[in-house]
């Protein structure tokens, strides 16, 4: 075998029509070797070719879902479905799953199916074996919901809910729990329609009795579904909302509260904002003490600087009487304006150029020079460009009034912002651009000698 | 030893083979393939009273397609268990000898008529046309099999090389030559341009492989007749069934109804180029002349380069004759491979392995000379 390769990329000086170089490798290529390697894989047997055939329709129905292709998804789906009659029974346990997923993804697409297609299918999935019933009772009844389909929705859930078939595992607790709750959201649903129909009813009015009684069944059948699944650790907001709205509707604050801190700071929770949120405004109706809602918002701030509730947190940190306070009011305005999406908020800019002007006169110059240094390489750029100037000047005047002082106080007179919009000539904001030079020429931090 | 479907269709091409019918293998198992002969549902078939359960599930239940090497095995295999005697001559005229065979084969794979000259000369050259070398005897010491097909193909691998060289350079500057002079002279008959055959085979080639892997995949292995182990499985397996066809049912109606596409009768030819489809241009009747050249009184051909495919046979005791790794080779060698091996549905190595074999026939010197390191072999094929 070694003259093999020397043969064919030697230069032939004979040959007059171009040098054949074909590349050899070292590689050997053993077709029998290959097979008994394959074998190993699936434990000596040879991959027989109905399992070759299976994963290519596989990789076919698969490729077709990506296009969109319902009807050539459809087509293969037909043949694939035989892989629930496979001799490997890991293929075969493991197929209804694979079949349900592909399967609901085409139903649910294909301009032919219904759902009475959908519902035979996801009926008749449901009884192939028994690890998928919850899975695929829960996932019918979202396909329900999704259609409008609120009675027959509620009918799989109920019938979900009372499936008892060996052991649960973990998982399928989890499962157990969902299904409640979704049960519980739709009785909340029904319940908030009657809130509004009663809400519309006179006290007086002989129905309201009746109508009120109705809705109190309902919600004590909500929360009992409800609250199982807001123990276990999870990101639950829709029924979280909808639990503390009834709670708070029937007056029991304290449990709200309870509910509320619960989802908000148990350590095994995930971290969600959403969490401090409900937590922040359900304070708020309660009109807790400003430093209650100081403390809840400062973690608020941590996870999501840029959240649009930041605002009033710095209105609340500004009306504090701590010192403390006022400073991270100023890091909590610096930090709303870090992210591009916020780079056009006018009460952000605002705020900012009056409290910066406060900050100086108060002589707090190092908490601004805190602030800045983090910020003075990329922030100029990033706010305070040439393109910027002509930008903002065009499309809102207050707004680049207002950055230019901004950027005035940070970067001195000579900035290219300040020094375009102050070269505008505007007869209504005239006065203020007046005042504007005044302070940036009293208060900038470049006068300072920095 | 044990009967069994795969030696059952190995019988059959014994019988085959003894009448000198016009089938290869190759084809046979094509058909068998294609569903013209019953072999995945041949149970289906029987009877209403044969019941088959228990050891009949392994011999019945069959999740292959027979595949070309093993079949061979178990011709030979069968052969020799039945004692059979010498099968009668293959003649010149008879299907199966390698100037027919390659005539059929350089028609469906669109070739010029004018290569089977070149083709008949190797095959006289290397001896494989003599009716000692082609009749099946399965006593013999050396039991003599012929795998009548993949020969074929494989003389006209190796007359494809005699001609182009196949090394990704010379073919290609033939064809330029081929094409100026066809762009000149529109009225002659035009001369065989590689590059355009190359193009309309591979477009050809890759639409077939693509339908026949797509209905590969469609394939429905489990017929109607579940097969079961014992009584105790049967009413599962009756049941999985039950809920296959139900669910099969669902997504048959999702699907179009396609117009009837009649099944497609058995053919023995899987390309057909005729001269008058524009669209699928016909080689047959090019003319070779761009790559002979007049010298004396014969022809010779302009290249007279060759390389092997294998320099130095395997003598131990493994299995194979000699490796095939395609990064090894040319990617037009590589190209003329997967074409024959996809027509006759084996696998490139297998070609591979002939094409070695009946170069090691036709540079029989050059073989024996095994401590001369001699650079390229010039031979001159003669008209």
């Amino acid at each position: 075998m070694t003259d093999f390769s020397e043969e064919l990329v030697r230069p032939t000086t004979e040959d007059e029509q171009g040098e054949p170089s074909v590349r050899s490798g070292s590689g050997m290529c053993f077709p029998w070797l290959q097979n008994h390697i394959e074998s190993i894989a699936s434990g000596g047997k040879q991959e027989k070719d109905f399992a070759q055939t299976t994963s290519a329709c596989l990789s076919f129905i698969q490729e077709a879902l990506l296009k969109h292709q319902w009807q050539r998804a459809a087509e293969y789906m037909h043949s694939f479905l035989q892989i629930l009659e496979d001799t490997d029974s890991n293929k075969r346990q493991g197929a209804p799953e694979i079949i349900w997923r592909l399967g609901s993804e085409i139903l649910y697409y294909h301009p032919k199916s219904s759902v009475e297609t959908f519902n035979t299918f996801a009926d008749r999935m449901k009884n192939i074996g028994i690890t998928n019933y919850l899975k695929i009772s829960l996932q019918h009844a979202l396909y329900l919901l999704h259609h409008g389909l609120l009675e027959d929705a509620n009918r799989i859930l109920t019938q979900a809910e009372t499936w008892r078939y060996g052991e649960k595992s973990s998982s399928q607790e989890v499962l157990v729990n969902l299904i409640q709750a979704y049960k519980g959201l739709l009785q909340y649903y029904s319940w908030s329609k009657k809130k509004m129909e009663l809400s519309q009813l006179d006290k007086d009015d002989y129905a309201y009795n009746t109508a009120s009684q109705n809705m109190l069944n309902h919600s004590w059948k909500t929360s009992v579904n409800l609250c199982t699944l807001i123990q276990i650790p999870g990101v639950w907001d829709p029924f979280v909302k909808s639990y503390v709205e009834m709670l708070e509707f029937y007056g029991d604050r304290d449990g709200a509260r309870e509910v509320l801190n619960n989802y908000a700071y148990d350590e095994k929770f995930p971290s969600n904002p959403n969490a401090h949120v409900y937590l922040y405004n359900f304070l708020k109706r309660e009109k807790a003490p400003r430093e209650k809602l100081i403390s809840v918002l400062k973690i608020l701030y941590q996870i999501v600087p840029s959240h649009k509730l930041m605002l009033e947190f710095h209105r609340l940190l500004r009306k504090s009487d701590k010192q403390e306070h006022h400073k991270l009011g100023l890091e909590v305005l610096f930090g709303i304006l870090d992210f591009a999406g916020c780079t056009k908020n006018i009460t952000a800019w605002k705020y900012l150029a009056k409290y910066l002007k406060q900050t100086l006169m108060g002589s707090h110059l190092a908490w601004v020079q805190e602030e800045w240094n983090s910020r003075k390489s990329w922030w100029p750029s990033f706010h305070f460009s040439h393109f910027w100037a002509k930008r903002n000047w065009k499309d809102d005047k207050t707004l680049a009034c207002e950055k230019a002082l901004v950027a005035g106080l940070l970067l001195g007179k000579g900035c290219k912002y300040f020094r375009y919009v102050s070269k505008q000539d505007h007869q209504v904001l005239k006065k203020k651009m007046k005042q504007m030079k005044k302070s940036v020429k009293k208060y900038s931090i470049v006068n300072s000698g920095l | 030893m044990k009967m069994s479907v795969p030696r059952t269709l190995a019988f059959c091409y014994l019988s085959l083979l003894w009448q000198r019918e016009t089938i290869t293998l190759s084809d046979l198992l094509r058909f068998v393939e294609e569903e013209h002969i019953p072999y995945i549902h041949a149970f289906q078939h029987f009877p209403e009273e044969m019941k088959l359960y228990g050891r009949d599930k392994g011999i019945f239940a069959i999740e292959c397609w027979p595949n070309y090497e093993v079949i061979f095995k178990k011709i030979i295999e069968v052969a020799t268990f039945l004692d059979l005697p010498r099968f009668p001559d293959i003649t010149e005229n008879c299907y199966l000898h390698p100037n027919i065979l390659c005539m059929k084969y350089l028609m469906e794979v669109n070739l010029p008529d004018e290569m089977h000259n070149l083709t008949c000369l190797v095959v006289k050259a290397t001896g494989i046309g003599e009716v000692d070398f082609l009749r099946f005897d399965p006593i013999a010491k050396k039991a003599k099999t012929v795998k009548y097909d993949v020969q074929a193909v494989a003389v006209i691998v190796v007359a494809l090389k005699l001609l182009f060289l196949l090394d990704d350079n010379l073919e290609w500057s033939l064809s330029n030559i081929a094409e100026k002079y066809n762009k000149k002279n529109k009225e002659d008959k035009p001369w065989f341009d590689f590059r355009k055959w190359y193009q309309v085979m591979k477009k050809a080639i890759d639409e077939k492989k693509q339908k026949w892997e797509e209905a590969r995949a469609k394939f429905l292995w489990k017929g109607e007749k579940p097969l079961y182990y014992s009584a105790i499985d049967r009413p599962v397996v009756y049941k999985r069934r039950e809920m296959v066809v139900s669910l099969q049912k669902q997504f048959s109606t999702l699907v179009d109804s396609a117009p009837n596409i009649e099944k497609k009768k058995p053919s023995s030819f899987q390309f057909n180029w005729t001269e008058e489809d524009s669209e699928r241009p016909c080689f047959h009747s090019h003319s070779l002349q761009g790559v002979l050249q007049q010298k004396g009184q014969s022809l010779r051909t302009k290249n007279s380069l060759y390389w092997l495919s294998t320099q130095k046979f395997c003598k131990s005791h493994c299995k194979h004759v000699t490796t095939y790794e395609e990064s090894n080779f040319s990617l037009s060698y590589q190209f003329i491979l997967n074409l024959f091996s996809f027509l006759l549905r084996i696998k490139t190595s297998f070609l591979h392995e002939e094409v070695s074999l009946i170069e090691k026939r036709l540079f029989k010197a050059k073989y024996n000379k095994t401590n001369k390191k001699s650079s390229r072999s010039r031979k001159a094929r003669k008209y």
